[in-house]
């Protein structure tokens, strides 16, 4: 019998926020208080008409979905193997998939009535993300960005200020993603009374796993659909990158009961797994507990997270949301890792042949795809969810290439 | 009997106020903080609280940040915490000890082992600031198996029911989070704690201790006068920082600078 068949995915996380071992709220008593007030006004919204039909709406005429699957015909003959279709939510408003889940945290802030929205960022897109529904909304915006990050990701620290956000220099620890986080999490336990934490992943203390989940859903719903309208069956493979894990998350709920469709969370692998100069916890880390969740982590023989290192600012994080942990533990997705220069070739390539120039962080699913297609059949077919485009990385990618702009 | 309830029964015979230290191990080098130690009970200090540092220390403002990462910088860990207090223990059998931290070193130690290692080291108390109840069942039933006291913090914001949750599990003393912050701020409302001790004393017997917001002589003696003791960090750490930017490296120095300082708040809280 297959234990996987008796699992109601859409039950999960238990009334604890557990998925299976992980999740959960390791969080300071300070701000239990905080997340026991989201979480009810959460429920309270969730199945709410009037929410849903903002949400909705919100998504179709701001955000502008449902983005389009895109068959990319140059890219699967050039492969050979499976169809290769790529879900495009580089074309949302701001051009990733951050938008969904903040203009779902949005409406849920608008709620609380609190003037005032916090957020962490690494890439920039969760920030920049933030700072525009805070401008839409009139909200006061903080976004919490690690010294390294407002470096790597210049282009879009001055679009968060264009906004009318204050982007807060974070330098402690590392001076990433993780830390960003850290010092989020310090802002709200000082201003729990009138802030509202946007957090940018599926990860984070009980709820923000389980709603950010359910906002980027709209991914995989559309997705379904779509892959059901124009092939007639639902696709053979999903692939995803894995930061947090919240692109990957949308895409793949809503599959998770069909078993016929594989899945492939695809995790940073930096210099290369055998380094251990990497972000790829799940592939190569060990459970833990941090930033309010138990989950897989990069982590030392003491217990002390590590430094980590990815070419793409928004995979560089030592941990992962807590329901991929769970999924790993039961082997409903497979998580596998693409390397630096994988992923700059894959950049590339697809910029060449599709005239689509994919995130750094979407490149890592690129490049998995690529290889997944072709051991995989004409007649199959496979969705990437293509997270974001790559106008952000050109710093990046210039300065690689031996070029100043 | 456990040696922080052994202690908290002195005192009230004597009525006087808990005075409890808290530094980062290792901070800011290996050989400081067993003769600081040393030095926090002979100025007057009741109960030791020694700080594991952590790479993520969330609910720490800069002060006990820095000294977490000055801590790591030469790789202090539990372990090094366990053996330290193993060595204070040579000298000193009766003043209680509780390790403050997070939950991951803990968890990579794993969770028994580590009470293991605790009890053998003498330790009489933990204080995991991540571990809330909800999260700390069966932790919490091993320490109590074990006699080592869990240690639980209440905040401004904790809901009546929640209160007597913690009230119910707490081992040890209610550590009553003065603010809404991280340790080190400076918004301390005296009037505000009050209510929220009072309240907190309705729900239980454990005596009730205020940390967070304590500066000096006077912040201490006001909180004290509304509680059964005072935890004080930040200032303590922040002068250690001091003497550590200098290019102080003398184990000696840095137990004289908190020696004045925590001998101030005894004489605050005893006169
Ligand atoms: C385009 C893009 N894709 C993916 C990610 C990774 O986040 P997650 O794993 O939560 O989707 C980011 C994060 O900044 C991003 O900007």
């Amino acid at each position: 019998m297959n234990k996987k068949a008796s699992i109601d995915f859409n039950q999960m996380p238990d009334a604890h926020g557990h998925f299976g071992p992980y999740g959960g709220r390791f969080v300071s008593e300070t701000l239990i208080y905080a997340l026991d007030e989201l979480e009810s006004i959460y429920r309270s919204l969730k199945d709410d008409p009037e929410f849903q039909a903002q949400f909705d709406y919100d998504l179709a005429h701001y955000v502008g979905r449902p983005s389009p699957l895109y068959f990319a015909e140059r890219w699967t003959r050039e492969t050979g193997g499976a169809k290769l279709f790529l879900k495009r939510e580089d074309l949302n408003h701001t051009g990733a998939h951050k938008i969904n889940n903040t203009i779902g945290q949005a409406l849920l802030a608008k709620h609380t009535g609190k003037q005032r929205v916090i957020a962490e960022t690494g890439a920039g897109q969760h920030g920049v993300a933030t700072a525009t529904v805070a401008a839409r909304l009139g909200l006061e915006c903080h976004v919490f960005m690690g010294e390294e990050d407002i470096q790597r990701q210049s282009l879009n620290v001055y679009r968060m200020k264009l906004l009318g956000a204050t982007v807060v220099p974070v330098t402690s620890g590392s001076r990433t993603l993780k830390d960003a986080m850290n010092e989020a999490l310090r802002d709200w336990v000082t201003n729990v009374d009138d802030t509202f934490y946007i957090i940018g992943t599926c990860a984070g203390p009980h709820p923000y796993p389980e709603l950010v989940r359910n906002f980027q859903s709209v991914i995989g719903r559309e997705a379904r659909q779509q892959s059901l309208a124009q092939t007639g069956k639902l696709p053979d493979a999903l692939v995803a990158c894995v930061g947090g894990g919240s692109n990957a998350i949308g895409l793949f709920h809503p599959f998770l009961a069909d078993e016929s469709v594989a899945m492939y969370g695809v995790e940073a692998g930096g210099f290369g797994l055998g380094t251990g100069k990497h972000a790829a916890p799940l592939n190569d880390g060990i459970p833990g507990v941090l930033h309010g969740n138990r989950t897989y982590l990069m982590e030392d023989e003491n217990g002390q997270i590590i430094e980590t290192h990815s070419i793409s600012a928004g995979l560089d994080y030592p941990g992962v949301g807590p329901e991929h942990a769970w999924l790993k533990d039961i082997g409903r997705v497979k998580y596998v890792a693409i390397d630096d220069d994988e992923a700059m070739d894959a950049f590339r390539h697809l910029t060449r042949i599709e005239g689509i120039m994919p995130a750094l962080e979407s490149s890592h699913a690129i490049a998995y795809a690529e290889k997944l297609a072709r051991q995989m059949d004409p007649d199959q077919t496979i969705v990437v969810n293509l997270s974001g485009r790559g106008d952000k990385d050109i710093l990046t990618v210039a300065e690689i290439d031996g070029i100043t702009l | 009997m456990n040696r922080i309830k052994q202690r908290f029964e002195v005192l009230k015979q004597q009525g006087r106020k808990a005075l409890i230290p808290y530094i980062v191990l290792g901070d800011p080098a290996a050989d400081v903080t067993l003769p600081v130690m040393h030095a926090l009970v002979e100025q007057g200090a009741d109960i030791l609280e020694l700080g594991v540092p952590f790479s993520d220390p969330t609910a720490e403002g800069p002060v006990i940040q820095k000294a977490h990462e000055r801590a790591l910088a030469h790789g202090s860990s539990l372990r090094d915490a366990l053996t330290l207090v193993k060595q204070f223990r040579e000298t000193n059998a009766a003043t209680p000890v509780i390790l403050m931290g997070y939950a991951n070193p803990i968890e990579r130690l794993g969770y028994q082992h580590f009470i293991e290692l605790a009890l053998d080291a003498g330790i009489d108390g933990v204080l995991t600031v991540d571990l809330p109840p909800e999260e700390a069942g069966e932790f919490n039933q091993q320490l109590g198996e074990a006699g080592i006291e869990n240690i639980f913090l209440l905040a401004p914001t904790s809901s009546d029911k929640r209160q007597k949750m913690v009230a119910e599990m707490a081992g040890g003393f209610i550590y009553y989070v003065s603010l809404k912050g991280v340790t080190g701020a400076g918004n301390l409302d005296v009037v505000s704690v009050k209510q929220h001790v009072d309240h907190i004393r309705t729900l239980t017997d454990l005596p009730v201790c205020v940390g967070f917001g304590i500066k000096d002589g006077a912040s201490a003696r006001a909180v004290a006068d509304l509680s059964d003791g005072v935890v004080v960090g930040s200032v303590l750490v922040s002068k250690m920082a001091e003497l550590a930017a200098c290019g102080e490296a003398s184990p000696r120095a840095f137990s004289q600078a908190v020696s004045s300082l925590v001998a101030e708040m005894r004489d605050a809280l005893d006169n």
